[in-house]
């Protein structure tokens, strides 16, 4: 298990970088998704990886880590906001240049 | 409800029935049952059976807390949402309120900087959770002065963006000014690495909000760049926490700072790994090469205002890795021993060298003062790379006036924009009222450059004094960059000051008492640095050798029943 969870972060965080290094938004926006979904399962597993396992000490012989389970809701939290502000910037950005580009030109450069 | 009988009631509802009091035969052992990651772990639990000895501890309510320490993370988060409530199309309330909140903040900052200097470390214990399982702020002699510049650099930023009309221009400046003074506060105080995190997330999409105010085609596109940078180091930050939750259990700094030094052999690579994710996490917020790419391009194009106030952000940058290196991962843990040592140095003298000639090529003003920003980022992070009580003291003192510098500079160039027809430094335009800009651009050119008479001359001997002993490679670096930048300064003034057109100057913008008043309030301050350098130095060398004897921070955590 612990294989297979870690070639799924490598992939998606393989994937993410990939994505995040093109040229137009809407795929560095599926990057920087892909990432975060890289880091929310690693961060779940840094609490060890436990089958059936409820995370409450006593009820039951094993128990799993609540803590990494708080940390990743908080993270899944503040990525899916990041995500949402992000959309919203590129959608404004491609609504008045009339394109996606992420590079800034040249004449851009200045503050109106 | 008083803050005395606040203490008493939590303390009452978790006193007697501990949560974990009903499972005495948890078992103590060191395993876990379940599957193995695959990378060892040192702490199995150990967080989990310290709990079991809750009975045991000394309840943090035994000395009274002072509630006061979280008044700098609540009072902006409540004024914000007072204003989005209440006046949500009143901007004469905001301004009220905002200006109220920040003068609130500043009697704060003072109070607190005056309890760190009496009377050492204290904790802040949320909930009345004991430290290792609950969130901790610890205010010390660095997060309090470090508060204080935020709220003194608050109070005319605010007072600019009232004069000057700058929070008309689009809705909810004032409440995103509020939350990012929150993000900023809370990142100061906190005592917790997650804590940190969340700090830093709260900052960036207030900052998020204010980059783009205004809006604007080149601004929108500048800062899809600038959320997109960010996001990309918020999730190295969560791998860097991940890896160090992973190895030690825990993610409470000064438990880190005990617990680390009796990492097990085998653990330190991980380690390792996770605290260069984490410094490089705080190169990008501190703009140090090469990470620094998004900061010009952000800063300047961002709205003046917004500038001068995230000149204190790339600060949090530069206080978390002091923090980080002086308590979590001190120079002399051998697991990490040489990364900042060997990597510090040489990348805070490129920042400058390229601050430095980035004012020589900045085509407008606010990159000017972006690059600018740059090369003072490099003079902090110098003197930080020494590890030394004195150079910690001389980077302190710089940081202080480059806030000031940096934020006038930002200002200025917002005042220089309403009084030319552009802000092109290579095509001439006459500029309004140009005695007045341009006297107020040579004191901040003086005071970033680094010439006497002004704060920056003394925080740059600082530093040089410090690295007397590597003079022929310090001094030289430090020199040559504040030639370059006197002289890609002066350029940029002769340009837009005296090689002005011989057009009529454009008609005067109506009179901005309060934005002239707030450059000056500025100046001010790096004028009051300058004459009181003694007991500020003083003082700050105080603050530096704690640093560098960091077991009050650790003791003021409480974690004596911890194993």
């Amino acid at each position: 298990m612990e294989a297979l969870l870690a070639t799924i972060i490598g992939v998606l965080a393989a994937v993410g970088i990939y994505l995040m290094l093109r040229l137009r938004t809407f795929p560095v926006i599926l990057g920087l998704t892909f990432l975060s979904y890289a880091v929310n399962l690693f961060l779940f597993a840094s609490g060890r990886l436990a089958l059936n396992a409820a995370p409450i000490i006593g009820t039951a012989e094993r128990y799993t880590d609540p803590l990494p389970q708080a940390l990743v809701l908080t993270a899944i939290v503040i990525s899916f906001g990041m995500t949402a502000v992000i959309m919203i910037m590129a959608v404004g950005g491609y609504l008045q240049a009339g394109h996606d580009r992420v590079d800034l030109d040249r004449d851009d450069e200045e503050p109106t | 409800m008083t803050a005395s009988t606040l203490t008493a009631t939590t303390r009452n509802r978790r006193d007697p029935a501990d949560a974990f009091h009903f499972c005495p035969d948890f078992p103590a052992g060191g395993e876990r049952p379940g599957s193995r990651a695959p990378f060892t772990r040192s702490a199995e639990t150990r967080g989990l059976r310290a709990s079991l000895q809750f009975e045991n501890r000394p309840q943090s309510g035994g000395r009274r807390m002072s509630h006061w320490i979280i008044a700098p993370v609540v009072l902006p988060a409540l004024a914000a949402a007072l204003m989005v409530i209440a006046f949500r199309a009143r901007l004469a309330a905001q301004r009220l309120v905002s200006l109220a909140a920040i003068l609130a903040l500043n009697g704060i900052a003072l109070a607190l900087l005056a309890a760190a200097t009496t009377g050492g470390p204290q904790a802040y214990f949320l909930g009345d959770w004991p430290a290792p399982f609950g969130i901790v702020l610890v205010l010390d002699r660095l997060s309090a002065l470090m508060l204080a510049l935020l709220a003194g650099l608050a109070l005319p930023v605010v007072l600019y963006a009232i004069g000057s009309g700058w929070d008309r221009k689009g809705a909810h400046f004032h409440p995103l000014l509020m939350f990012l003074l929150m993000g900023i506060g809370g990142a100061f105080l906190t005592g917790d690495a997650f804590n940190l995190f969340v700090f830093f997330e709260v900052l960036l999409i207030a900052s998020y909000g204010l980059m783009v105010h205004g809006g604007g085609e080149a601004r929108t596109r500048a800062g899809l760049q600038y959320v997109a940078f960010n996001l990309m180091g918020s999730a190295l930050f969560l791998f860097a926490l991940g890896l160090i939750y992973a190895t030690t259990g825990t993610l409470n700094m000064a438990d880190l700072a005990q617990k680390l030094p009796a990492l097990p052999e085998g653990d330190a690579a991980l380690l390792r790994s996770a605290a260069v994710m984490l410094f490089l996490v705080f190169a990008i917020k501190g703009a140090l090469v090469p990470l620094q790419f998004w900061l010009p391009g952000t800063y300047a194009n961002a709205p003046g205002v917004v500038a001068a106030l995230f000149a204190i952000m790339t600060k949090v940058g530069a206080y978390a890795t002091l923090r980080f290196s002086t308590l979590v991962f001190p120079p002399d843990l051998p697991a990490t021993a040489l990364i900042l040592p060997t990597l510090l140095l040489p990348a805070a003298l490129v920042t400058l060298a390229l601050g430095a000639v980035g004012t020589l090529g900045a085509r407008t003003l606010p990159r000017l003062a972006a690059f600018a920003g740059i090369a003072s980022m490099g003079t902090v992070f110098l003197g930080l790379a020494q590890f030394t009580p004195t150079a910690t003291t001389a980077a302190l003192y710089y940081l202080l006036h480059s806030t000031l510098a940096t934020a006038l500079l930002f200002l200025l160039s917002d005042l220089v924009s309403r009084r030319r027809a552009h802000l092109h430094l290579d095509r001439p335009a006459p500029v309004a009222q140009s005695g007045l800009t341009a006297a107020v651009f040579l004191a901040a050119a003086i005071a970033l450059a680094g010439l006497p008479p002004l704060s920056g001359f003394i925080g740059k001997l600082l530093i040089l004094d410090a690295w007397r002993d590597q003079a022929a490679l310090i001094w030289p670096a430090v020199l040559i960059s504040s030639f370059v930048m006197v002289l890609g300064l002066s350029r940029a003034g002769s340009l837009v000051f005296w090689k002005a057109s011989d057009q009529p100057p454009p008609p005067a913008p109506a009179p901005e008492p309060l934005a002239i008043a707030a450059t000056f309030a500025l100046l001010a301050g790096l004028v009051a640095l300058t004459v009181l350098a003694g007991p500020v130095t003083g003082w700050l060398s105080t603050t530096a050798e704690s640093l560098f004897a960091p077991q009050a921070y650790i003791d003021a955590n409480r974690l004596e029943a911890a194993p």
